[in-house]
């Protein structure tokens, strides 16, 4: 399993939701590894990758929240220049287009993890595996 | 869940004809009766000229003069009754929002009436002895639980009188008293349904609910259809106002309109505007005048409903008269830029969009001349994109849809589900800034 699960929050744009929503995870001892808020006007789009997203996802729900998980990738970057270039030059090669794309660099590792939604991901998969980069898994993820 | 045909199949069934001739004769002494009884109506018929014995047939009826709901403020409180305090065994008051309170008196014979007008109503959707009815609605000076609680009573069925509100615990009951069937308002069910459903309880596979007999707020057939497909459950809609007794008729289980007790209450319906008869089929306001109730008698009272009657008969076998689905009251009516809405056309168009959640609310507010409507819908999971184009996409589709039906530009925000204030009664649709 090389795609992992990530988590999205539709969340209206007001003091405290995150608050809300972080909270709610914390209860849960659910321990974010990356996110990213994208704001539209009222409303917004909370995007994370957790450490266990199976229990991330039912807290959230059963809390009453707006929430999916989506497939997407977490592909190691080298955490030196160019590192990014590889990665998204690779897939625009290939006519894979990047819906949207944020990065963590993790303490332990010398790396950096870029999580992307792509457009086909089957595709990206085979692409960035062929070209040599490496794609962490959920379990890796979960122990960093 | 038991069946039963009908309450009072000779009443239920009778000819069209004979029931005219009923209605006839019980007009002629209710109008007799008012003008013996209540000093308001001699009054109010002087004026227009009019006298109890100019009232020989049906066709008189538009000789009398209307009552309105203003008559009943300015007599406030019991200015318009019939009769004596010592016949009147029970009040009900409605809520003053706008004014005074209402306040409507019931004899043993009124209380009678409005009983086995529910009794009818509820064998009519098939419900009896050995059904476990609910009543959620609010018991007190509400005309809705008492109302209900008689009903289902007389029909012998088992009565859980829960009233509104503490929902976990109406969820518990229903489940473990086995409730059949449940009478509230359709807005309250959704949420009832929304808790059941977070407390891990499915309303069609947890609990043994089979109907439910929802009004007291204008509701659309999209609202019904939701609720049908979400909990298993038929949904039937109940109409009755306070001046009439309260709830009083329900649609039967071909659930194509609501059938009007032709012994009880002769019904009409007229252009607002001009206050004429309109034929049957064409949507007007609802006048009504009582035939078979004491206490405070009503004649030609309007109660603003919009509707339409259907006299055709109904496949149920019943001949009575059929309220087709309310439109509305006048008094809920909104003017956006001289273009009248009533939130049940919102509705209607909301209920269809499955990425749309049950609860909504309308706000209208000025901006310099212009009126603005902005319409709260709450994000559901069902098709939830974590993709904001999506997002915007949906609102602009909604606004668009609704501009579709209702010719006004809405703003559609987007807001978290559970942001709309849940209500136990009826639930407040509109919020209107400009008349504070």
């Amino acid at each position: 399993m090389v795609a992992i699960k990530q988590i999205s929050l539709f969340v209206e744009n007001k003091p405290g939701r995150m608050a809300k929503v972080s909270k709610t995870l914390s209860d849960a001892g659910v321990n974010i590894r990356a996110l990213t808020v994208a704001e539209a006007g009222d409303f917004g789009v909370i995007r994370m990758v957790v450490d266990d997203p199976e229990k991330g996802y039912k807290v959230l729900h059963d809390g009453g929240f707006t929430v999916s998980e989506t497939e997407v990738l977490a592909v190691e970057m080298k955490d030196i220049p160019g590192g990014l270039y590889e990665i998204v030059n690779t897939l625009g090669e290939s006519e894979v287009n990047v819906d949207y794309a944020y990065a963590f660099v993790t303490t332990k590792a010398e790396r950096a993890l870029l999580i992307i939604r792509v457009d086909n991901i089957e595709k990206a998969k085979k692409v960035l595996t062929g070209a040599g980069i490496k794609l962490a898994t959920k379990d890796e993820i979960q122990k960093i | 869940m038991a069946m039963f045909d009908y309450w009072n199949p000779q009443i239920e069934r009778m000819p069209r004809e004979d029931l005219a001739k009923l209605q006839e004769d019980r007009l002629k002494s209710m109008v007799h009766y008012v003008y013996d009884h209540s000093p308001f109506y001699k009054e109010r018929f002087k004026e227009a000229g009019v006298v109890p014995s100019d009232i020989k047939a049906l066709a008189d009826l538009v000789k009398l003069p209307f009552t309105y709901k203003v008559d009943l403020r300015n007599t406030y409180p019991t200015g318009m009754f019939s009769l004596p305090r010592n016949r009147i065994v029970r009040y009900h008051v409605s809520s003053g929002t706008t004014g005074k309170p209402t306040v409507v008196g019931y004899t043993k014979d009124d209380i009678e009436m409005w009983s086995d007008s529910l009794a009818r109503a509820l064998t009519s959707i098939g419900l009896g002895r050995g059904d476990v009815i609910q009543v959620g609605y609010g018991y007190g000076l509400f005309t809705g639980g008492l109302g209900l609680h008689y009903g289902a009573e007389k029909i012998g069925a088992t009565v859980l009188p829960t009233g509104t509100g503490n929902t976990e615990r109406q969820i518990m009951l229903m489940q473990d008293l086995g409730s059949t069937a449940i009478a509230c308002t359709p807005s309250y069910f959704l949420h009832i349904a929304e808790v059941a459903e977070r407390m891990g309880i499915s309303i069609r596979d947890d609990t043994s609910l089979k109907v439910g007999v929802f009004g007291a707020e204008p509701w659309s057939d999209e609202t019904r259809r939701r609720i049908e497909e979400a909990t298993g459950i038929k949904a039937y809609d109940i109409f009755g106002t306070s001046e009439m007794s309260g709830p009083l008729f329900t649609e039967c289980r071909e659930q194509s309109g609501i059938h009007v007790w032709s012994d009880m209450f002769l019904i009409e319906v007229i252009d607002p505007k001009t206050g004429e008869q309109l034929p049957d089929g064409e949507t007007g306001e609802l006048v009504i005048t009582t035939l078979n109730k004491w206490a405070i008698p009503l004649i030609r009272y309007r109660i603003g409903d919009l509707t339409k009657i259907n006299c055709e008969p109904c496949a149920c076998g019943r001949t009575h008269p059929r309220l087709m689905r309310i439109l509305g009251r006048t008094d809920d009516m909104i003017v956006i830029r001289g273009i009248n809405v009533f939130p049940s056309q919102v509705e209607s168009v909301l209920m269809t969009i499955p990425e749309v959640g049950d609860h909504y609310q309308i706000i209208v507010d000025r901006k310099g001349p212009l009126d603005i409507m902005k319409v709260m819908v709450e994000v559901t999971e069902t098709g939830f994109s974590d993709k904001i184009a999506d997002l915007m996409s949906l609102s602009k589709r909604i606004s668009k849809e609704l501009k579709g039906v209702l010719n006004v530009v809405a703003d559609v925000e987007l807001v978290e589900p559970g942001t709309i204030p849940r209500s136990e009664g009826k639930a407040v649709r509109v919020i209107d800034k400009r008349k504070v």
